[in-house]
This record gives structure tokens, C-alpha cells and sequence, in this order.
């Protein structure tokens, strides 16, 4: 599946997108921000405070507990301050 | 009653009065229009403003405005609606947003208006980097953006 990074999560992973294939194990955006943050210190950053990352499959805003089976395209960034 | 719904993200300016006119032309039945512009502002809660550069995420950034542009159509009734939310980086002063909402009578645009807006804050997938004399950083959210919006959500 593909990755999208957003504003400060982007600048700390260090790219904007990526193509991941994360075990089968992981099911859900809370689980995949856990496995993200064991790849390395980089992602370790971006998500240190998991519970303040937003998230959205396909373009449309989920909860971290949404499943992310058949997901084609899945997004995290802070909230937004847009306006 | 047919309620035409543009949205554009663009690195251009916007021309208030052309976007307006757009709307309203050729038109009788509209009464009232409103148009709300957020524009760059130099003095923020702790440091001067230098520039403020807007990121996006192309593709939702449109749907979740079209999506809010759509309920307000469903909840107002409504002539037409236009927004705008430029990208790129910005001079105090500058354009960032405009809203511009029509109908019969004032209350549904102003109402709408300020829907639209307060759910743009919140929901719609930008983000404000700031620079300043003491350095450059992402915006933090405000609650009070959050509570604003939730004001609208239907009991």
C-alpha cells in the first residue's frame, strides 16, 4: 500500500510518500503507526505522540482504529490549520 | 433550486468581485451574498509573522471541501458556493481562503459561510508553516477551531 506523509510527520520521516508492506499481523492505523515507529528512529519521531496523528485511508479522514485491509492509499499528518 | 459548488486549490490570487459575479450573473433569484477571505496576518500570538508557506494534500483537500460544500446545500438553501484556499507561500497582507456563499436571503449565506469555514479549519487537509525573527515552525491547532465546528454538528 501506499504512504502519505503530511507537514511535520513528512519532515521527520524524511519523505512525502513510500510503498509499504507491513505482515499481515498488522490491521489496523493504530497498529500500523506502532510498527512504523519500531522501523527506525526516524519514524520512531514522527509518531512519538501517536495519539495526536491524524489519519485517512483513501482520502477520507478514519480513527486509529479503523481497519486498513484493501486500503489502496493511507495518509498521516498532524491536525490541520488550514483557513 | 440549482446551487452551483466550485472549489479550487491554486498557488494564484483570487479576484473577490470577479468570483462574486461569477455566481450572481445572469441571475435573478439571488438576494444576498457573502464572501469571507482569510488573509495573512503579521502579528500572531508570540512572534511577528514573516511569511507563512500552506501545504496540502492534493486530491482530498478538494473532496473534503466539496464534501462540507455539499452538506451546506443539504442544510441552507442555497444559490450557489466558491471556495478557494491558495498554496505556496505567503507575505502578510496576502490572500490565503475565500468563501463566498449565495442564496435568497442573508441568513442561509451568512450561515453557511461560516460552516463552510469553521469545518475548513478543522477538516480539510492544510497546513501552516510560520516563519518568524525567532525561526521557522508548523502552527499548532487551536480547540477553539475544534469547538467552533462542533457547534454544527446536528443533535
Amino acid at each position: 500500500m501506499k504512504v502519505k506523509y503530511f507537514a511535520w510527520v513528512r519532515e521527520r520521516v524524511g519523505k512525502a510518500e513510500e510503498t509499504i508492506e507491513p505482515p499481515a499481523s498488522v490491521r489496523t492505523v493504530e497498529e500500523l503507526i506502532a510498527w512504523l515507529s519500531g522501523q527506525n528512529e526516524a519514524y520512531a519521531h514522527a509518531f512519538e505522540k501517536p495519539k495526536v496523528i491524524r489519519a485517512a485511508i483513501d482520502r477520507a479522514h478514519v480513527k486509529q482504529d479503523a481497519a486498513i485491509a484493501g486500503a489502496q492509499e493511507i495518509a498521516f499528518f498532524p491536525p490541520m490549520t488550514g483557513g | 433550486m440549482t446551487c452551483p459548488v466550485t472549489v479550487r486549490i491554486q498557488e494564484d490570487d483570487f479576484d473577490i468581485a470577479r468570483e462574486i459575479s461569477v455566481l450572481t450573473n445572469s441571475r435573478t433569484d439571488i438576494g444576498a451574498v457573502v464572501t469571507f477571505s482569510g488573509i495573512c496576518r503579521a502579528d500572531d500570538d508570540s512572534a511577528k509573522v514573516a511569511a507563512l508557506t500552506l501545504e496540502h494534500y492534493p486530491g482530498m483537500a478538494e473532496e473534503e471541501i466539496r464534501r462540507h460544500a455539499d452538506e451546506a446545500v443539504s442544510r441552507w438553501p442555497l444559490n450557489g458556493i466558491t471556495v478557494i484556499h491558495r498554496v505556496g507561500r505567503f507575505m502578510p497582507g496576502q490572500n490565503i481562503v475565500l468563501v463566498v456563499t449565495a442564496s435568497q436571503h442573508r441568513q442561509a449565506a451568512f450561515q453557511a459561510a461560516e460552516f463552510l469555514m469553521d469545518y475548513l479549519k478543522t477538516s480539510a487537509p492544510f497546513w501552516k508553516k510560520e516563519e518568524s525573527a525567532t525561526g521557522t515552525g508548523w502552527v499548532e491547532a487551536h480547540a477553539r477551531d475544534d469547538a467552533a465546528a462542533a457547534r454544527w454538528t446536528k443533535s
